[in-house]
């Protein structure tokens, strides 16, 4: 007579080590295989949208910061650009200048986050550190310009708050010079170490048609081998001016579409991004970048949709206007919201080990998923 | 050393207890030292400070943390089966503890001169299994259960590596005695196993790669054991959170700590014995070249010390280096790699002893 057996349920989160904030997932296993991964969302919900409708709109955009925490330029150029496209602000070229570097600095420093912590998840805690280090540089950069290290507030409706800093030039040069040189030390130190490579590659696979009908966006859909980059395929603000690649998932360690390759994408973007910053830090133009800012936000009716390149992927704003002050209806789509719905196609028959992998690998970034 | 107390006190127990009090002393210097070094040593690789509050250098900080430890309620689940709990711990810490019966830290320093010490430590360190078992499963939490059961995995994988380098070394030396195979080792670090031994000839260089050979499997197999990184799964705490013993707080929790740091010299310290001499200095003893006898056991102690200490710093080093590997993996590498390796090792060393 057979045994009877029953699939233990195990609570991954909201508590947990790397569940990266307050994910909870619901796994159902077998000994150490994963049978089924349940995420449930909502722990750090905060209205976002709601609260929107009852804010001016300049007074959205410190909200906006606080979506996806650590890209928070990304979501205040997101929200700026789609106002500004609803009122139909033209921007001096300064703003446009500044607000790409800014974008990229910032991209970097999320990217660094997110490789770290995936590393960290598998237990390489001294990458993770290092990248926290070179962070820091991106961090005190902004911090000169704008006072803020976490939620900038930066971009405006029509401007920026702040005037970069006198140094902001020669340091972030300094920054692009630095930092070149540890791309390649952590390449040593993580990418192509043996044992992150035992783990990575060939777990999580994301087929290039699952990825998209899922809605797959950002690193997590490049990965998969989609040239897929909406500061090329669909430029917003100055984008279109940068020579840039788009590095995509080849297989190197395995199959397309592996964690590794999700991994790799991140570190190959930064290098794209560097070169971005190399070449608009030079052109910066002089100007006041308050000259455009509306004295009274009122647009007039009607609907935009504007979609930017987040370090995580594609952030669109869905934006309603009555013609009054207040947003009728603020939509955000979330990269990190859409890319984890493919969560439970690749931790099926996986070990519990890989799901910390392939959840590090997708980057989520809770304050974002749950708004 | 038991011996000379005897004769000292005309006491068994009191001699038993004099004995006892020195590995105790050195486990909790071990993890007092080590708790601290592991800071200091991560922060250093890190890029960081680390501890610099504690008094100088931040050097009481361990100290700090035992006081707190002392000081915490022991919190406990109502869910939990409790005389399994809390003699879990307890077991844990007894069978690192034993192994110091055996290990000799200088010609005079030595709790048991055993005939089979080596065979001893060996058979008293796996009872940590049986107390990583209880805890994961007295625990009544799945994380504790998972980390429970692929420590009680990975270490009893792991012991047949370790098993079959130390019978290739017991099969050259021709003892079990850890005393006796480190006083083979003497004079020269050119006598050392690794080297070959002491015996000169054409053995001695068609032994020194299979040493090394063996050394390394026997490294890697002692690292799986007291579960360090890369080995680290039990425990991993981006997976389980600490593993089996995520339950637990308070002094139970400092005994797990206590047993962790005190197996990490007990392994090092075998490690030293089997292939790097044991207490015997590389270079020769001052006492013997100045005439002062009684120095030379001091001596030893500290070439033992500093052996041990040497490879827990690498076990330091490799730890904030590598990453990760995952339990199926973690097997593969034993089962396939590692055993194998290690018995054709074992053959190959015994065909060379017998030429």
């Amino acid at each position: 007579m057979a045994l009877k057996t029953e699939h233990m349920v195990l609570n991954m989160g909201p508590q947990h080590p790397s569940t990266h904030g307050v994910l909870r997932l619901e796994l159902e296993i077998e000994g150490e295989l994963v049978n089924k991964v349940t995420p449930h969302l909502g722990y750090l919900h905060r209205c976002f949208e709601k609260h929107a409708e009852a804010m001016q709109y300049n007074q959205v955009v410190p909200y906006t910061d606080r979506l996806d925490y650590l890209a928070s330029i990304g979501n205040n150029f997101g929200y700026a650009l789609a106002v500004e496209k609803l009122m139909g602000i033209q921007v001096p070229e300064r703003v446009e200048y500044i607000r790409v570097i800014m974008a990229e600095l910032q991209r970097i420093a999320s990217h660094l986050v997110a490789i770290g912590s995936n590393g960290a998840d598998i237990g390489a805690l001294t990458p993770f550190l290092y990248l926290f280090r070179d962070r820091e540089h991106i961090l005190s950069i902004i911090e000169e310009t704008c006072g803020a290290r976490m939620l900038y507030n930066y971009i405006w409706i029509g401007g920026l708050s702040h005037d970069i800093h006198p140094d902001f030039v020669r340091k972030t040069k300094e920054f692009v010079n630095y930092f070149k040189p540890t791309i390649v030390e952590l390449d040593n130190l993580l990418s192509f170490n043996k044992i992150f490579i035992e783990r990575t590659a060939n777990i999580g696979i994301l087929p290039v048609d699952t990825a998209i009908n899922f809605g797959a966006s950002g690193p997590t859909l490049r990965g998969s081998g989609i040239k897929f980059d909406l500061r090329r395929d669909d430029p917003y603000s100055i984008y279109d001016r940068f020579d840039f690649e788009i590095p995509v998932g080849k297989g190197l360690m395995g199959t397309v579409g592996d964690c590794w390759d999700r991994y790799n994408v991140r570190i190959r973007e930064m290098e794209q991004s560097l070169r971005i910053i190399e070449q608009a830090v030079d052109n910066i133009p002089e100007g006041d970048v308050q000259s455009a800012i509306p004295k009274r936000i009122k647009p007039p009716k009607g609907t935009v949709y504007k979609r930017v390149e987040n370090p995580r992927g594609e952030l669109g704003y869905f934006i309603i206007s009555d013609g009054t002050v207040n947003p009728f209806r603020v939509k955000v789509r979330a990269p990190s919201f859409v890319n984890l719905e493919v969560l439970g196609e690749l931790c099926k028959g996986n070990l519990v080990a890989d799901i910390i992998a392939i959840l590090g690998s997708i980057d989520i970034v809770l304050g974002e998923v749950d708004r | 050393m038991y011996q000379y107390f005897y004769d000292l006190t005309g006491n068994t127990i009191i001699a038993t207890l004099i004995v006892a009090v020195f590995p105790l002393v050195n486990v909790l210097l071990v993890a007092l030292i080590g708790v601290y070094l592991e800071r200091k040593v991560s922060a250093w690789i890190q890029d960081r400070i680390g501890p610099n509050r504690t008094g100088p250098l931040g050097l009481f900080q361990t100290v700090a943390d035992f006081l707190k430890m002392l000081q915490k309620e022991d919190a406990t689940s109502t869910e939990i089966d409790s005389k399994l709990y809390n003699i879990a711990p307890v077991l844990v810490f007894t069978g690192s503890f034993a192994a110091y019966a055996a290990i000799p830290f200088s010609s005079k320093l030595i709790g048991s001169e055993a005939d089979v010490g080596i065979f001893y430590v060996l058979a008293i360190s796996s009872l940590v299994v049986g107390g990583i078992l209880m805890a994961g499963w007295a625990s009544n939490n799945k994380y504790s259960m998972l980390g429970a059961m692929r420590s009680a995995a990975q270490i009893i994988s792991y012991e047949i590596p370790t098993a079959i380098i130390v019978l290739s070394i017991v099969m050259f030396t021709g003892t079990l005695s850890l005393d006796k195979i480190s006083d083979m080792q003497t004079a020269s670090f050119w006598n050392w196993n690794i080297f070959g031994g002491a015996e000169l000839g054409l053995t001695k260089f068609l032994m020194i790669p299979f040493m090394f050979i063996g050394f390394l499997i026997i490294f890697i197999s002692t690292l799986a054991e007291v579960n360090r990184t890369p080995f680290d799964i039990p425990e991993a705490e981006s997976e389980l959170v600490a593993g089996y013993f995520t339950e637990y707080c308070g002094m139970k929790w400092a005994m797990f700590m206590l047993s962790e740091y005190g197996n990490m010299f007990a392994v090092s310290a075998i490690v030293s014995i089997l292939f790097f001499g044991g207490y015997h200095s590389p270079i020769g003893y001052l006492g013997n070249s100045i005439g002062v006898e009684w120095l030379i056991p001091f001596e030893q102690a500290f070439w033992f010390l500093a052996k041990g200490w040497f490879f827990i710093l690498v076990q330091m080093w490799l730890r904030w280096t590598l990453p990760r590997l995952r339990v199926d993996q973690l097997m593969s590498l034993c089962w396939k790699y590692l055993i194998p390796y290690a018995f054709v090792n074992l053959i190959i060393i015994g065909i060379i002893s017998l030429l």
